[in-house]
C-alpha cells in the first residue's frame, strides 16, 4: 500500500445556538447589540413572510421564476448583515433577500422575477449584480470584482452564494483558485440545502464536506450551521474582516435546507425527499430557534411579531403595485441597451418596431 | 512611421493604450513574464508591472469572468484566450455573459472587454488551435467581433476595441502574424469598428472577405484581371458585427456581382450573413446569384490536410468566374 500523504482532515462545523436556541458555543458569540439582534429577527420574520406571499403571488401566476426561500433565511440574512454598505454582493437567482436587504427596492426584484429589464437595472448606490442563472458563473465574475477593489486599495469585500449542487461547476474551482492565487478579498458561502433540484448532497461530491475544498485551493474553509443566524454572522464577520486586512478569500460552507420547493416552475419535493425529512428539518428553523433565544432574554414579542408579520405584507403589497405600474418595455427600448450605440442594421430594426409594423 | 508585422503592431498598440488609461489591464495565460505564446505581450510586463500585465491561472471560464468583474469596477480589460479553441471553455463568460452585462442590467453595467485570440489556418498547429470559430461569436448579440487583415487595421481597430464601451472579440489570425511588414504610425491613432474597407476598387464584381482570405481573394482578383480583364473590387470587412452593410450594398449596386469568401466552414456563417444582407438590400441590382466560397462542413481539418481544406485563390478565382459568366 503507498503511503498517500495527502488525508482530508475533519470537518469542522460552528455552531453558535442548539435546536432549541440555546447557547452552546460561549465563546463564539458575536457581539452584537440588543437592537441588532432584534433586527436580525425582524429581518427572518420578514423575509418568511415576504417568501410566503411571494409564492402565493407565484402561484396566482402574478411572478415568473421565483426560488422559494425559506428555511434559508438564517443564512441569508446573517451573511448580509456582517457586510458594509460598499460591499458587493454577487447573488444566484435564490438570493434575493440579500439583495433586497443590501438597498435593491423589493419592487425590482419582483420585476426581475416577472422577466422585467428594469429589474436588473441597479441603482447606483447599491453595490450588487444581477442574480446569477448559470450555476457557478457568479464565482469567476465575484473573484474579478474582488481583484477590482484590491487593485484600486478600496477596503472593500465581495461576496458571492451558490449552493452544493453550485460547487460542482468548474467556475466553482476556478473561481476558488483565482481567489487564493491573487489573494482576494472574496467571500464564498455555499448554502448547502442538501439537494441541486433533486439530486441530494451525497451525489455532489465525495468530499467529507463542501468546505473540505477550500483545502485544494489553499484557502480556509468552514462549515456553520447555516439555519442559525448568529453562527453564519459570526463566520461571515470573521470572513470579511480578515478580507479587509488583506488575508484573502473564505469558503463558508453553510448547513441548511429549503422548505419549500427548488421553484414554483412544476418542482415537486414530495419525488426525491421523504415525507418525514422536512419536518426534522423543520425542528431547526432558524426563525423559532432565535425566537426562542430573544425571548430567553426578553427582547421578542408577540405583538413585535405581529407587527414585523403586517409590515412585510404591507411592503409585498406595495412593491407589488409599484411593479404593476411600471412601464412595459418597448422592443426599440430594449435594442438600444445592447450596446452603446445601436449599429446602423440595429437602427434598421428599431425603426421597423417603431413604426407599428408588425403588430 | 516603423515597419511592422501584424504582432509587432498588436503589441504597440497594448503599449499605447497602457499608457495611456490606467484602467486598462493585459492578463492571460503566459501573457505576463513570459510575453505571450506569441510574443504579443512582449516587455509590457516590464514596462507596466505586474499590476497591469499579469499572468492568469491556466482556465479559460476564470479568465472570462476575471474580465467581468474587473470591468464591473470600471477597468478596461484585455483578455487573452491563449488559442481560438479555448474559447469553448469561456463560451459562458464571453457569449453568456459579457455580451448580456449591459442588457440584463440595462444600462446599469458594462463590459468594455477585450478577448483577444489567435485562430486561422495555415500554421499547421495542434487541433483545437486554429479553428474559424467568428460564425459562433458574430451570432452573439452584444458583442462586436473584429478581424484585422493586415498590421496598420490591426493596431488601429485594437485601440479601437480597448476604447469601446462594448465587449469586443479580437480576432487575429496566425499565418497573418509575421507574414509581411508594413508601415504603422507610432503612437495613437484609431480604425473605426463597423467599418469595411474597400481594399481594390473594380466594376465587374465584387469580394467580400475578411481575415487572411481578404489576401487570398486579391491574388484571385488579379488573375481575374490577367486572364480576362475583368475588374474585381474586394472588400475587406474588418469587423464581422456590427456588418458594415453600407460599404457592401454600395459595392454590390456597383458591380451586379458578389461573392462572399470566408475560411470557416460554409454552414451559418458570416458569408450567409452578408449573402442574405445582400439579397434584402439589393436583389434588384444583382446579375448572378451570390456565391459562398468557404470551407466544407467538417471540422477544422487535420493539419496535413489544412492547405486543402482552406479556400484558395482558384477557388475564389472559380467563383468569379462562375458569377462573370452568369
Amino acid at each position: 500500500m503507498l503511503h498517500y500523504a495527502v488525508e482530508a482532515g475533519e470537518v469542522k462545523r460552528l455552531d453558535i445556538l442548539d435546536a432549541d436556541g440555546r447557547i452552546v458555543n460561549p465563546d463564539a458569540v458575536p457581539r452584537l447589540s440588543d437592537g441588532e439582534l432584534k433586527e436580525l429577527m425582524r429581518r427572518m420574520v420578514f423575509t418568511r413572510i415576504w417568501d410566503q406571499r411571494a409564492v402565493s403571488l407565484g402561484r396566482q401566476g402574478r411572478l415568473g421564476f421565483y426560488a422559494p426561500v425559506s428555511g434559508q433565511e438564517a443564512t441569508m440574512i446573517g451573511s448580509e448583515f456582517a457586510l458594509n454598505r460598499d460591499d458587493f454582493i454577487l447573488p444566484g437567482y435564490r438570493d434575493i433577500p440579500q439583495i433586497v436587504w443590501h438597498g435593491l427596492p423589493m419592487y425590482q426584484a419582483f420585476l426581475y422575477s416577472r422577466g422585467h429589464q428594469h429589474g436588473g437595472q441597479i441603482p447606483e448606490d447599491v453595490h450588487v449584480l444581477m442574480p446569477q442563472i448559470i450555476i457557478g458563473a457568479q464565482i469567476v465574475q465575484a473573484a474579478g470584482v474582488a481583484m477590482g477593489f484590491k487593485k484600486r486599495g478600496e477596503k472593500r469585500v465581495v461576496i458571492t452564494y451558490t449552493g452544493d449542487g453550485g460547487s460542482s461547476q468548474g467556475d466553482f474551482y476556478e473561481g476558488l483558485n483565482f481567489a487564493g492565487v491573487f489573494n482576494l478579498p472574496l467571500i464564498v458561502v455555499v448554502q448547502n440545502n442538501g439537494y441541486a433540484i433533486s439530486t441530494p448532497r451525497e451525489k455532489q461530491t465525495r468530499a467529507p464536506s463542501i468546505a473540505h475544498k477550500a483545502v485544494a485551493a489553499g484557502i480556509p474553509g468552514i462549515q456553520v450551521d447555516g439555519m442559525d443566524v448568529l453562527a453564519v454572522y459570526t463566520a461571515v464577520k470573521d470572513a470579511a474582516e480578515r478580507a479587509r486586512n488583506g488575508d484573502g478569500p473564505t469558503l463558508i460552507e453553510a448547513v441548511t435546507y429549503r422548505f419549500g420547493p427548488h421553484s414554483l416552475s412544476g418542482d415537486d419535493p414530495t419525488r426525491y425527499r421523504s415525507k418525514e425529512e422536512p419536518t426534522e428539518w423543520e425542528k431547526r428553523d432558524p426563525l423559532v430557534r432565535f425566537r426562542k433565544f430573544l425571548t430567553e432574554k426578553g427582547l421578542w414579542s408577540d405583538d413585535e411579531e405581529t407587527a414585523v408579520i403586517e409590515e412585510a405584507k404591507r411592503a409585498v403589497k406595495e412593491a407589488v403595485e409599484q411593479a404593476d405600474r411600471t412601464a412595459k418595455m418597448t422592443m426599440p427600448g430594449l435594442i438600444d441597451t445592447v450596446f452603446e450605440t445601436a449599429p446602423p442594421l440595429m437602427q434598421e430594426q428599431k425603426a421597423w418596431f417603431s413604426s407599428g409594423e408588425g403588430k | 512611421m516603423a515597419q511592422m508585422t501584424m504582432i509587432q503592431a498588436i503589441t504597440d498598440a497594448l503599449r499605447t493604450e497602457l499608457a495611456r488609461d490606467p484602467n486598462v489591464l493585459v492578463f492571460g495565460e503566459d501573457v505576463g513574464h513570459y510575453g505571450g505564446v506569441f510574443r504579443a505581450t512582449e516587455g509590457l510586463q516590464k514596462e507596466f508591472g505586474e499590476e497591469r500585465v499579469f499572468d492568469t491561472p491556466l482556465a479559460e471560464s476564470g479568465i472570462g469572468g476575471l474580465a467581468i468583474g474587473l470591468a464591473v469596477t470600471g477597468f478596461r480589460p484585455v483578455a487573452e484566450i491563449q488559442f481560438i479553441g479555448f474559447i469553448f471553455e469561456a463560451m459562458d463568460s464571453i457569449c453568456g455573459q459579457a455580451s448580456r452585462l449591459r442588457f440584463r442590467s440595462g444600462g446599469r453595467y458594462r463590459a468594455p472587454i477585450v478577448f483577444r485570440s489567435p485562430f486561422g489556418v495555415g500554421v499547421k498547429a495542434a487541433e483545437y488551435h486554429t479553428d474559424n470559430l467568428e460564425g459562433l461569436l458574430a451570432q452573439t448579440p452584444g458583442l462586436k467581433v473584429v478581424v484585422p487583415s493586415n498590421p496598420y487595421d490591426a493596431k488601429g481597430l485594437l485601440i479601437s476595441a480597448i476604447r469601446d464601451d462594448d465587449p469586443v472579440f479580437f480576432l487575429e489570425h496566425m499565418k497573418l502574424y509575421r507574414s509581411f511588414r508594413e508601415e504603422v504610425p507610432e503612437g495613437d491613432y484609431t480604425v473605426p469598428i463597423g467599418k469595411a474597407k474597400v481594399v481594390r476598387e473594380g466594376t465587374d464584381a465584387t469580394v467580400i472577405a475578411y481575415g487572411a482570405m481578404v489576401h487570398t481573394s486579391l491574388k484571385a482578383a488579379e488573375e481575374i484581371a490577367k486572364t480576362r480583364g475583368a475588374q474585381v473590387e474586394v472588400i475587406d470587412l474588418r469587423t464581422l458585427n456590427p456588418l458594415d452593410a453600407e460599404t457592401i450594398i454600395a459595392s454590390v449596386k456597383k458591380t451586379g456581382r458578389a461573392i462572399v469568401v470566408q475560411e470557416a466552414q460554409r454552414i451559418a456563417g458570416v458569408a450567409a450573413e452578408v449573402a442574405a444582407l445582400i439579397n434584402e438590400k439589393a436583389i434588384l441590382h444583382l446579375e448572378a446569384p451570390v456565391l459562398r466560397v468557404a470551407s466544407p462542413d467538417i471540422p477544422f481539418s487535420f493539419p496535413l490536410a489544412e492547405d486543402e481544406w482552406v479556400p484558395n485563390p482558384a477557388r475564389v478565382t472559380a467563383a468569379l468566374h462562375e458569377v462573370l459568366d452568369f
